[in-house]
């Protein structure tokens, strides 16, 4: 175990973003305590520690929060940079690269996957596959340029970019399943496909990736309560 | 060393100007290149081919887009006159506060600035409420970054900048110094600072930008 005291993570396991930091401590190697909160009622630390979001994740280290999925990633692995592998890439434009794409897939991508069970009537649910379909087909291209034949954007081990994109393969899956949908197409984006079943059997992640059939009836869950998808 | 350094621009963007700061402040000798968001230069839209925005930094041949990610490369690519703190937590504590700028403050601003009516009133409350978040992250010292400008108060620095032009055109007033004396007294000393007052786009010019923007949004079919 690496040193550095002690380090909790508020969060809860459908939530593809409290994925993320649980990914980066095992890469880490680094053990933590994992708060997990019920879902619809918010515990007292967690709004002490994320007064302003009121979100999960947030990691505590040494009693001090640090909150938003992508921040907490880099604090990780800025932390404990003798542990394990590095997370970012070590030149400035491969990081800012990472960054960029990362960012693309919180403010794009992702969004664009939520509008698809949003959407209401065919023609409207077409035009919401067609974008993220449109968005894979850029990520794929991203792939083949970033992992330069390695198995993973950050190259031989799972980076910065490997999670920010592959915390969402379950939610992937589930809107596969749910909608008769083939998003992770092996005809369309071979080396995402290819790199999805990689991440997903990787030890950094086998552990903390939730089954599709349990995050299915979690979304139905979800669904019947509120009558809408899970939150972003 | 000749390198070549090159900021794709417009007079008028916040965030294209977030770069302006970090080169300046880094010493580093850069080219502006000033672009007609009607008519986007081809060299614009090859390197920020998935947005097509400004601000890009073009850095011996390679793109960089998105102005936070731009400041983190300049911060990593000269290492002379950092920006972020050493300290991991300060580091995390200083990426939170320019992405809330960004995800929250920024936006609710600018519904509050374009918008009418109710809409308009709940924007304001909601600005409101992000700007006391942000009143309280200051906490005493002269700049975000303590006793001098940093990463934070370059992310934030559009506040400095576009108020006074919003409250100017709409007769709102967004920051006030009742409610928000420390936000208040960092504008003025951020825009003092010399080499941000030396790149400081004129008012005068800001105005009929901001006003054609806003009239270009309001004309927009409600969607937000």
């Amino acid at each position: 175990m690496a040193k550095g005291g002690e380090v909790k993570l508020i969060g809860g396991w459908p939530s593809p973003f409290v994925m993320r930091p649980r990914i980066a401590l095992n890469l880490k190697g680094l053990e933590y305590e994992f708060l997990e909160e019920k879902f619809g009622a918010k515990s007292e630390l967690l709004l002490r520690s994320n007064p302003v979001h009121k979100k999960i994740p947030v990691l505590l280290h040494a009693d001090r929060p640090v909150c938003e999925s992508l921040v907490i990633v880099q604090y990780i692995d800025e932390a404990w940079p003798s542990s394990g592998p590095s997370i970012l890439p070590s030149d400035p434009y491969d990081r800012a690269t990472a960054r960029f794409w990362a960012a693309y897939i919180d403010e794009k991508w992702f969004p664009s996957m939520s509008g698809i069970a949003r959407a209401q009537g065919e023609e409207a649910k077409k035009a919401a596959i067609d974008l993220v379909v449109e968005g894979l087909s850029l990520l794929e291209d991203a792939f083949g340029k970033i992992s330069k034949g390695k198995p993973f954007f950050g190259g031989d081990t799972i980076g910065f970019l490997d999670i920010a994109l592959g915390c969402f393969l379950g939610w992937v899956r589930v809107t596969e399943r749910t909608q008769g949908l083939k998003l992770l197409d092996q005809a369309k984006v071979p080396g995402l496909a290819k790199w999805a079943e990689r991440f997903c059997a990787d030890s950094a992640v086998k552990g903390v990736m939730p089954e599709t059939e349990k995050l299915a009836e979690f979304a139905k869950l979800i669904m019947a309560k509120f009558g809408a998808p899970p939150p972003q | 060393m000749a390198e070549e350094v090159k900021l794709f621009k417009t007079l008028s963007s916040p965030f294209a100007l977030r770069v302006d700061w970090a080169l300046r402040l880094k010493g580093i000798q850069y080219e502006s290149v000033l672009e007609d968001l009607s008519d986007k230069s081809d060299l614009l839209l090859q390197n920020n081919p998935v947005y097509k925005k400004v601000p890009v930094l073009l850095h011996n041949g390679q793109s960089i887009s998105e102005s936070l990610i731009i400041l983190e490369y300049i911060e990593e690519t000269w290492k002379q006159d950092p920006l972020l703190p050493q300290d991991p937590y300060a580091r995390a504590r200083a990426r939170f506060w320019a992405k809330f700028g960004d995800d929250k403050v920024l936006p609710s601003l600018w519904t509050a600035f374009i918008s009418e009516g109710k809409e308009q009133e709940a924007a304001l409350a909601e600005a409101s409420e992000n700007l006391q978040k942000l009143e309280g992250e200051l906490n005493g010292k002269k700049f975000f970054g303590g006793d001098n400008i940093g990463y934070l108060d370059i992310a934030l620095g559009w506040l400095a900048n576009l108020i006074t032009v919003l409250e100017e055109i709409s007769s709102l007033k967004l920051v006030d110094g009742e409610r928000f004396p420390l936000l208040l007294a960092w504008m003025k000393e951020f825009s003092d600072v010399p080499l941000i007052k030396d790149c400081w786009p004129p008012h005068d010019k800001l105005i009929p930008r901001f006003i054609a923007h806003r009239q270009v949004y309001r004309m927009k079919p409600s969607s937000t």
